[in-house]
Formats: C-alpha cells, structure tokens, sequence
C-alpha cells in the first residue's frame, strides 16, 4: 500500500469510524424514548475493528455478525437510515422490521445478518466460505464475535472444519473483556485466545483492535490468503466497549474509573492523531466533516422515524419461498 | 404414476434420486459423516453410493463428526447460492445443531424480510425396528413439524422417497427429509419424476374409516387393513407423505366418506402430529365424524434396546385394528 492509499484509507475509516459511533450514540436515546423494542447492543469504542475489517472487502463479501452488529453492518456498506428504520421496527428497515437490532441482513451486500446467538455467525460465515469455494467466486467471508461467544462449541467444529477444507474464511473474535456481564479471565482460562486457532491449524494473529491501521492491514493479509485459497484466519483484537451491554445495564462488573481509562484509547481520537501528524487532515477540516456526520446521522434517524410501521399482513409473509408451502 | 416405473428397494431409490439430484442442480452437493468411506462406500444405509466417482470431491464431500457447524454451515452455503444436501447420520444427532437449524436456516427468510432463499436439505434417518436403542431409534417428525419455516417430508415407500427427494432438493425452503432406518430395504415400485410437497397418497381405498399414517406404521395399517377386510372392515389408509405442508383436505375428503378417523404414528403418542390432524378434523369437519377419533403412538418412553421391549413401545398392527374397532363401536 503507498502512503498516498493509507491516508485515503485512514480518512475514509475515520469519517465511516465518527458516523457509526453518531449512529451508536442514539440507541440508548431511541430506547429511553421507548422507540426501541426489545434490546439493543451499541459498541461504542469498538469501531475500529467493524471499519477496519470492511475496508479490506468488497460487496461480495460475507459477513456474519453477532447481537451487537450494528458497526459491522454499517461498515459494510448498509445504508444509516434504513439500517435504523429496521432498529425502529418500521418498514423501510432492510427486513420491513421482522428482524429489529439483533438480526439485521442485507443480502446485497453480503451481510447475513446480526444474529441473536452470540456464536451463531462462527458457522454462518463458514457456510457463506463453503459455498465460496463450492462456486469458486472467490469471495471471503467474516465472522465476527465476542470473547464471550468463542466459549461456544460451534467454534472447534468449525476452526477444524475450517482448516481441513481451507475455507476462505476470518474468524474475528472482538474481545471486548465482557460477556454481558462476565469478565474474560473469569471465564476463560487461558488469556491468549488467539492459540485456540492455533489448535486447530488456523493460522491466528493478535492485534490492537483501537487501531484501525494495524485492524486493516491485519485483516488485509487474512483476506489475500483466503482469496489465494489459503484458508482460514484468527484475528483476535483487544477492544473495549464504553457503554454497557445493553440499556439499563448497571455495570456493577465493573469500574467507572476502567472505563475512563479505557476511553482514554479511543480508536477516532488515535486515528485523528496520526491523520492530523501526518498532514491528512486539520483539526478545522475534521470539526466541518464532524458537523456534516451529524447531519447525514441526523437525516439517517429522521428518515427511520418517518418510516410507517408494517401493515400487520407482514407478519404472516415470507415464512416460506412464494409457490411452496405458504 | 410415471411410465418409467421401476421396482428398487428404498436406498437405491434415494441413491437414483441423489444422481439425478447432482445432475438437474449444478448448484447442489451432498456433504456429511463417513458417505463414501463406509461400507460399499456409500454412507451407513449405502444412499450415497457412487456419487464420488461420478461428481468427484468438489460436489461430494467427507465431513467431521461436527453436526454443529454443518447444520449452520449449510444454511449460509445456501443463503449463498448453493443447494447443500447434508446427510445427518441418525435424526438423534441433529440435536447437536439445533441452533443451525431452528435458529437459523428455519428463520432466516422469515427474519430478514424475504431477501434469502435457503435451499438446504437436510438428509437424516428416524425410527425404531433394528435395536438402535435410545439414542439412534427416535421419531422426530413432530418437533420438527413444529417449527415454523421448515419442511418436512416423511417418506414411507420406494417411490415416494426417490419424488420427495427430487422435491425438497429443489425447493427453496429448509427441508428435513426423515427416511426410516427400518424402511430402507423396503422393495417397491419407482417413478421417474418429482412428488410434490403438501399432497397426501391414498395407500387404500375404503368405507369404513380412515386410518392417516406414516412409515412403518403406515406399513402395519396396510397389513391391519389386510385382517380388518377379512371381518368386513374396510379402512381407507391415508398417507400424508409431507407433515409441513400437510394435506388436511385429503383427510377431510377421506372422513367425509367414512366418518370415522384414527392416526397412527410412531413419534410419542402425547403432542404427537396424530394430535394436529385429529384437532383440525374435529375443529373443521366435526359433522363429517360419527365418532371421537383416537390416536396410536409411540409410548413417552425413550426407544428401549431389547426387541420384546422395542416392539412393546411402538405401535403394532393390532394397536391400529383394535382403535378403528374402538372408533367404529
């Protein structure tokens, strides 16, 4: 990559970075306001991982995510608005609001949605691997997760699985020290999550996942072997998520001082930093593009709020393929 | 039927089917545990014999003893363009992948507002009859009927399992094709072409009363039929060959004409399909019946080892002719 492509790189995923961070930042508002069903997970502090991973892929890529997916969605390629709308439950969500927060797919952009079991994506996105190799179109699937879900079984069958079929698949395991509300050493005993790949012949990689460069690039190599037939990747990043798991969250698990310390390693705010030392961008140039990202976020969030809620006949719609059972 | 009729025993009638399966869908493959390592190299219940040779590695595909991921795996392979066929060795183990099923592939369409297909068939063997005990005997059907968004096909001869087969792998929906390890080497007659989903088989006409079953106990209505003849009773014998979608009108016709209903199963007898038909015959055809229609089922045991013991917990011939008798006095 030239210096020149890296900037490019680096202010598209600082900008893409700041407006999904806007978008996160108003779940807990819509909840409060009760416009919100249900629960919703944001992963504010973590967008450097969802941004990072989805500059080293195109359209035709998979990606399979988790409860908190709204980054890994949005990075991808989803539009704001109606990625909200279907947050809101309203009909220009991209599921017409059948799927809400936690199962969010946009098939053309190869999102095969969030998913409402933590671990389900580590065999959905093998899957989306499997077919890539069956079809030979050489696309790459992702699997994001949680330092949570890897405790989940589906992860050894399809690390194996993996790795003996050398599917062009990414295993990227957010380790975001929680569980809900389960802290990472008290659930997993060994600490260094990524020889679990190691284990089972995925070639696996740690990386500091409030780095959006290190993210890329790290990501950037899993996706050229996987694309030259190489097979499968662990990307383990250390991450940390600034509000809780879910609204209404009392967060006795922990600390407000260790989340102030951690906040203190903000992706954007390391990312600005180097753009800014680098010459990319002025401080002054960053407030207007800030300014312009609360706008489209603002437009996003009008243009979910406007949206009607489905005509109740939806409920009964697209249980089965037209022409067959239904 | 078809023409091209032919007679073949139950796994070869699934083995033709798979051929052509992999000859009419460029898309479709056939993946899972010991298929073509086993035996005469064609899995336990020799089904998939002779598809490695003809469509090689790429469309025929040794698996890992791994249910878990492979039952989600195979739904995303077909949300991603792909006709997966995967064999799950017993019914019993896809317990292990519940998540990929119920979870996934059943709801993905549904969830997503309609953006995928998931043409997956998932390939698996339930039943009692050959002392597999607990673990490898149990009739599943109705748990999966359960679940909306999936299909499920239970053939119970030759000919229906080669056309069902043909359907499910072309049908767009997440099908569970249960064959039954008892009915494998079950000889019969094999058309050319695919059966439809939702449409039930007359498997004997009669006046008596209707006897809807399934599999081996559709075998043993036949034969009760056989005796029930012979002191007068006639029974029609109704076979609704898919339990999603499932064919009520041929029920309501059949009762119609006989007035009286009984639905044998091996599944548990308690919420057991049998309970579905008899509901909606009593909530839709009350005036077509002349009596309570009554249910035989497995008992709520779990499938005990021992043949006496097996045999006693799964409904026989004389449990069907002794529940028409009950509903027609």
């Amino acid at each position: 990559m030239t210096r020149y492509q890296a900037h490019e790189q680096g202010l598209t995923g600082l900008k893409l970075m700041a407006k999904i961070r806007e978008f996160e930042r108003r779940m807990p508002l819509l909840s409060e306001e009760g416009l919100i069903r249900g629960s919703t997970h944001p992963s504010l502090g973590m967008e450097a991982i969802a941004v990072g991973v989805s500059l080293a892929l195109t359209d035709g890529d998979a990606i399979a995510s988790t409860h908190r997916g709204h980054a890994h969605t949005l990075a991808k390629g989803a539009d704001f608005g109606r990625t909200m709308a279907e947050i809101l439950g309203r009909s220009d969500g991209y599921c017409g609001g059948k799927g809400g927060s936690m199962h969010i797919g946009v098939k053309e952009i190869g999102v095969l949605g969030t998913n409402g079991i933590v671990g389900a994506g580590i065999g959905i996105a093998t899957g989306a691997a499997l077919a890539s190799k069956q079809k030979g179109d050489r696309t790459v699937a992702v699997s994001y997760f949680g330092d949570g879900a890897s405790n989940q079984g589906v992860l050894a069958e399809a690390f194996n699985l993996a790795a003996i079929w050398k599917l062009p698949v990414l295993f990227v395991l957010e380790n975001n020290h929680y569980a809900q509300s389960a802290s990472v050493e008290d659930m997993v005993a060994q600490p260094d999550l990524s020889r679990r790949g190691e284990a089972y012949g995925v070639p696996s990689f740690n990386g500091d996942g409030m780095n959006l460069p290190e993210v890329f690039a790290l990501t950037d190599a899993a996706v050229s072997r996987a694309r030259a037939g190489e097979g499968p990747t662990l990307l383990v990043f250390d991450t940390y998520r600034y509000l809780g798991h879910m609204a209404g969250d009392t967060e006795i698990y922990r600390s407000a001082d260790e989340v102030e310390t951690a906040k203190k390693n903000d992706p954007i705010a390391n990312l600005l930093e180097q753009l800014i030392n680098a010459g990319v961008v002025t401080q002054e140039e960053w407030e207007t593009m800030t300014k312009q990202i609360f706008e489209e976020v603002e437009a996003a969030e009008q243009f979910a709020r406007n949206s009607p809620f489905p005509g109740v006949s939806e409920a009964f719609a697209d249980v089965y393929a037209k022409g067959s059972s239904e | 039927m078809n023409a091209e009729m032919k007679e073949m025993v139950t796994w070869r009638a699934l083995n033709a089917s798979l051929h052509q399966i992999l000859e009419d869908h460029p898309e479709a493959f056939v993946l899972g545990e010991d298929i073509t390592t086993w035996g005469t190299g064609g899995g336990t219940y020799g089904v998939t014999r002779g598809l490695l040779k003809k469509y090689g590695r790429e469309r025929v595909l040794d698996t890992p003893i791994s249910e878990e991921v492979l039952l989600s795996a195979v739904a995303a392979a077909a949300a991603r363009g792909t006709r997966p066929i995967l064999e799950i060795m017993y019914s019993d183990f896809a317990f292990l992948g519940f998540d990929g099923i119920i979870n996934q592939a059943a709801k993905a369409r549904y969830m997503f507002g309609g953006q995928f297909d998931t043409p997956v068939v998932i390939r698996t063997n339930g039943g009692s009859g050959i002392g597999k005990a607990a673990q490898h005997s149990q009739s599943l059907e109705t748990l999966f009927a359960h679940i909306p968004g999936l299909e499920v096909v239970v053939p119970g001869t030759p000919g229906d399992a080669y056309g069902l087969l043909r359907t499910a792998a072309a049908s767009d929906n997440p099908t569970i094709f249960l064959e039954h390890k008892n009915q494998y080497y079950d000889r019969g007659p094999v058309g050319t072409d695919p059966i439809p989903f939702g449409q039930a088989r007359v498997a004997r006409e009669g006046a008596h009363a209707t006897v809807v079953a399934t599999q081996q106990i559709l075998a043993y209505s036949l034969q009760a039929a056989e005796e029930l003849a012979a002191e007068g009773i006639e029974i029609e014998v109704i076979d609704p060959r898919t339990l999603y979608p499932f064919d009520m009108d041929a029920v309501y016709a059949s009762v119609g004409k006989t007035r009286h209903l009984v639905v044998g199963h091996e599944a548990v007898r308690d919420y057991g399909w049998g309970a579905e038909f008899v509901a909606q015959a009593v909530e839709a055809a009350w005036d077509k019946l002349d009596a309570a229609p009554v249910r035989v089922g497995g008992a709520r045991v779990p499938i005990p080892y021992s043949q006496v013991l097996e045999e006693a917990v799964i409904p026989s011939k004389d449990d069907i002719i002794s529940a028409v008798k009950r509903t027609l006095c």
